[in-house]
């Protein structure tokens, strides 16, 4: 476990410097200079030069590449052109928002997913395999910004039953875990979770498919085990992979969250990066990047870890 | 006794049985399979729309009035309603097919192209060139895609060529992982190594062993990135980063309509439906051709 740990370990070092390293150059590839963003369209010649140098644009590449990487890692992200306040603040508070609405999504879509998948891969060929694999493709094919637009229309303009958007009274820094708060989490949540739904259930529809083709079935099932017995042991098979593939979809729902957050307002990463591209933001969006991207290399170490944990075969690979 | 077998084996030899080839095979799976017939029609539905649409559209997609603002569905001469500028929805949804299938289908085959010769050179000659490379490609796998698309493109700026870029970069390193990994599992075959053994060049083996065993499975799993390259571009636009009204494309005009879902909501709804149709004919197309072509994973 150790050697397996360490492995990990050591191969997401180079992926992360890789990902700092391309989000450092996000500002660069900008067309234009990196100052335009920051500067008056009047300034002076000597203005800008003194901004150059604050902002150390003035070196090589390679050192301001450490530069800001040192920063980074001790939490400093620069400042925000258009708030003025520093990125790292904003951000995260931002997370927290949408870690909130990805976390219900997920369990909602894992819980359904599971649900649907099992029994599609159960009763194979059946009429409820059909429904599920259909409601699978569905999941996958929608786009979720278009759904959001749909429930709110359905349920907030013509039911008037759930708030169309925001974070309730007093908007996020007021969060409580009332009626009128939570209220406002049900719909974005919903939403999200449909593509998590819909993977999952293909996901374990294949492993209940799979395992029950499986030798040790019959086997089972000629020592007498009833059906819950062997659920038992398809459960116990398929749950290391399930539980992987809905970790790797926290991560994608978190940096996906983008769209559905601007339709329904939610005040998360995704508001935040809307904004920052409005506003053309160039530190803000840089530093939203950066942490929703090292979130996500980070739960991947963290599944693989939970993984080789619950299932020794995955730490012989 | 002799004689009869020697008899036998020119008659054997003038009537040979001519296996009806693979690509026969896959298009009888295929047209076993009505759900994928159906949407490969759709899909092809929609392609002939976004060439003809010149023909078809029934009125100006552009021309606005300032009278007939946001009309309920099945208004006389508005048969979808008209937007919030008074445009004929249906022939804006219409018009709005080229771009949203332009954007959908060319970063997928741009990055099949590229990320077919990532992969495939990656996995064939192995060592220090597959690590660079594909720890590379690991960079950009290491972001969720919509992450990624949304980055470049933010940072870029908006505009159609600069979200097709974007998307482009995404959907490489997928496409370039799964050519590796197949690519490796062909090269330790033994018809490869037989080929090698009789002498063929890198070249030789590549074009005639590889290519041919890897480029089925590549391109069925690019086919099924069509449909997230579809809601990908449309989510783009619709974020405000693809293209500039007032050409219509299906993510831009679910977003200038995103106000109007208190006045005329199913008017407002309807660009989002087409993306929703195109991008699930698109999948379950991909399903089928998966299944006919026999492709596991």
């Amino acid at each position: 476990m150790l050697t397996y740990l360490a492995k990990r370990i050591l191969y997401v070092l180079p992926v992360a410097l890789g990902v700092s390293v391309f989000c450092f150059l996000l500002v660069h590839i900008a067309p234009g200079d990196p100052l335009t963003s920051v500067l008056p369209p009047d300034a002076s010649q000597q203005m800008q030069d003194e901004l150059r140098k604050i902002y150390g644009f003035d070196r090589p590449l390679p050192v301001q590449f450490g530069l800001w990487l040192w920063k980074a890692v001790q939490g400093d992200l620069g400042t925000s052109i258009a708030t003025g306040r520093p990125v790292a603040a904003e951000v995260w508070r931002a997370v927290g928002n949408t870690l909130l609405i990805a976390c219900l999504a997920t369990v909602i879509g894992f819980v359904l997913g599971c649900f649907f998948g099992f029994v599609a891969g159960y009763f194979r060929g059946s009429f409820l395999d059909k429904f599920a694999s259909m409601l699978a493709v569905l999941g996958v094919s929608v786009p979720h910004y278009w759904l959001g637009m749909v429930l709110v229309i359905v349920f907030s303009v013509q039911l008037g039953w759930l708030p169309p958007g925001g974070a309730g009274p007093g908007g996020s820094a007021a969060w409580k875990w009332d009626w009128e708060h939570v209220s406002h989490m049900i719909l974005p949540a919903v939403t999200m979770s449909v593509i998590p739904m819909g993977i999952i259930s293909r996901t374990v529809r294949a492993l209940v498919a799979d395992i029950l083709n499986q030798e040790f079935v019959p086997a089972l099932r000629a020592k007498g085990l009833m059906d819950f017995g062997v659920f038992r042991h398809v459960v116990k098979n398929a749950a290391p992979t399930a539980l992987a593939v809905m970790g790797l979809q926290l991560g994608y729902l978190l940096g996906g969250s983008i769209l559905i957050e601007t339709v329904f307002s939610w005040p998360g990463t995704g508001f935040l990066l809307g904004n920052a591209i409005f506003q053309r933001d160039l530190p803000l969006l840089q530093g939203t990047i950066l942490v929703l991207a090292m979130f996500f290399v980070g739960l991947n170490v963290l599944v693989d870890i939970v993984q080789g944990l619950l299932d020794p075969r995955v730490r012989r690979r | 006794m002799s004689a009869a077998t020697t008899d036998a084996i020119p008659v054997a030899i003038t009537q040979p049985l001519r296996s009806p080839g693979y690509w026969a095979g896959v298009f009888k799976r295929f047209k076993r399979d009505k759900v994928a017939v159906g949407a490969g029609l759709v899909v092809l539905a929609i392609i002939l729309m976004a060439v003809f649409a010149d023909y078809i559209a029934p009125a100006d997609p552009t021309r606005s009035s300032m009278l007939r603002r946001l009309r309920p569905i099945g208004t006389p001469g508005y048969p979808l309603g008209a937007d919030e500028l008074g445009r004929d929805m249906l022939s804006r949804l219409i018009h709005g097919a080229r771009l949203s299938l332009f954007m959908g289908v060319v970063p997928v085959f741009i990055a099949f192209a590229v990320g077919s010769v990532i992969g495939v050179s990656a996995g064939f000659f192995g060592g220090k060139y597959n690590t660079v490379t594909m720890r590379t490609v690991d960079i950009f796998y290491a972001f969720p895609s919509v992450l990624l698309a949304i980055a470049l493109s933010g940072a870029l700026g908006a505009g159609v060529f600069n979200s097709l870029l974007s998307l482009t970069i995404v959907f490489i390193p997928p496409i370039a992982r799964i050519a590796e990994s197949v690519t490796t599992q062909v090269r330790s075959m033994d018809y490869v190594e037989a080929a090698r053994a009789s002498g063929a060049g890198p070249g030789t083996i590549i074009r005639v062993h590889v290519l041919g065993n890897v480029l089925g499975p590549i391109f069925v799993y690019a086919t099924s990135l069509i449909s997230v390259s579809m809601i990908l571009a449309s989510g783009l636009s619709f974020l405000g980063l693809g293209t500039k009204p007032p050409t219509p494309e299906w993510g831009l005009m679910l977003n200038t309509l995103r106000t109007a879902i208190y006045v005329q909501p199913w008017v407002a709804a309807l660009p989002g439906a087409a993306i929703f149709i195109t991008s699930i004919s698109f999948n379950l197309l991909s399903d089928g051709l998966r299944s006919a072509m026999d492709v596991k994973g």
